[in-house]
């Protein structure tokens, strides 16, 4: 396929991710393991890392997400400038539905927000997103448990038993304590280092 | 006019202050919105803005874009849209580019290789914590639960593509609602 097939079924990809995310935050998260993985252009390892990159820095989640999708696909056709195109074309996909919908929606939005149609169809997205949601958060625990799959030969136990103990301390001071995200992802950093170097000792 | 266009460039500051300061983006935004819109510019009323979250929650789209992109609509038309959105996915666009450039050969380290492996399961909690938050603020009923749950075991356990799930139970949240409200429900 050309290179500009590949660069318009970036953009056409996040148009329609764009198109169908409703809500805001992860919503967009189980729409972007499904492309991203269909197409190889990252593997879940490299999305789950990237969340944390998001957390950490300023912007909305689904613009984050599309740069950053963007740019390694592009980097991965062209290089560097390929990269910068290739951020370019998929953020201006996943923003473009947006723009253009309420560019209709506000001159109606009166009657949009009294109509039956659209809540009904809320209705069955908002509990629908959150099984989505689930679903993706499920793909996240087995990367993190199982990065390279469930055969026998596989299974590191170490790996394992490191991950339970930093997600349940994560699940702890998030709840509990109600830490901040990046002091979280900074706390988890600081374990996974000491973790790994002592896995060496004892190997 | 000349108006029009000082109002779209205040907008595309306003949003580009948003964008470079607000961190998971969405409801995080609203408390900036307001001081920016309503206090300082009086352009909006609370209220407004609150209407504007809600019509963003229920359009396509994520809830940061439409915001932006209908608050800028309200101020100053078409440009100020434009101005809004421009302005709240640029400095996104800007510190990923630079960080994606700079993100694989630092993840070469070993050490980086280890805090990645530690912060993959701190992001497992995140997520998590994330999707409890929204759970909570989820209207609950049978037939939701009844959604919920198959969106999950479709997502999860087949090649289903997720698009289609969404358009399916959005067509399903149409017709229930249509057939409570024959029988005189009100939900």
């Amino acid at each position: 396929m050309s290179i500009f097939l590949e660069f318009l079924k970036l953009f056409l990809t996040f148009f329609r991710i764009g198109a169908f995310t409703f809500g805001g935050g992860y919503a967009m998260l189980p729409l972007i393991q499904d492309a991203v993985l269909q197409n190889k252009w990252l593997s879940e390892e490299a999305i789950v890392n990237f969340i944390a990159v998001s957390e950490s820095t300023p912007g909305p989640f689904a613009i984050n997400i599309a740069t950053y999708v963007g740019m390694e696909r592009g980097r991965a056709l062209l290089d560097l400038p390929g990269g910068f195109l290739g951020a370019a074309v998929a953020t201006l996909g996943v923003v473009l539905p947006s723009f253009i919908v309420i560019l209709i929606v506000a001159r109606v939005y009166k009657k949009f927000q009294e109509s039956k149609t659209v809540k009904g169809c809320m209705n069955g997205l908002r509990p629908t997103v959150i099984g989505l949601i689930a679903a993706a958060v499920l793909n996240i625990g087995t990367t993190v448990f199982f990065p390279d799959g469930f055969s026998l030969s596989a299974l590191n136990p170490y790996n394992i038993v490191v991950s339970l103990v930093i997600a349940v301390i994560g699940i702890l001071l998030i709840f509990k304590k109600k830490i901040h995200p990046i002091i979280l992802i900074l706390i988890s950093a600081a374990l996974g280092i000491a973790a790994g170097f002592a896995g060496e000792l004892i190997r | 006019m000349k108006d029009k266009f000082k109002n779209a460039l205040i907008l595309f500051v306003t949003f580009l202050k948003i964008g470079a300061f607000t961190f998971g983006g969405g409801y995080a935004m609203i408390p900036i919105i307001e001081k920016e819109i309503c206090e300082k510019h009086k352009w909006l009323r609370g209220e407004e803005i609150l209407d504007i979250f809600a019509i963003a929650e229920s359009t396509p789209g994520p809830i940061a874009i439409n915001s932006a992109t209908f608050v800028g609509y309200k101020v100053a038309g078409f440009f100020g849209a434009f101005c809004a959105t421009f302005g709240v996915v640029l400095p996104s666009f800007v510190i990923i580019s630079v960080i994606s450039l700079v993100l694989k050969e630092f993840s070469e380290y070993k050490a980086v290789k280890y805090a990645f492996t530690g912060i993959r399961a701190g992001v497992l909690a995140l997520v998590i914590k994330a999707l409890v938050s929204m759970y909570k603020k989820c209207p609950k009923s049978l037939f939701g639960y009844i959604l919920m749950g198959g969106a999950f075991i479709l997502s999860a356990f087949t090649e289903i593509n997720v698009i289609f799930i969404i358009i399916g139970c959005a067509v399903i949240g149409l017709v229930y609602s249509a057939v409570l409200r024959k029988r005189g429900k009100e939900i």
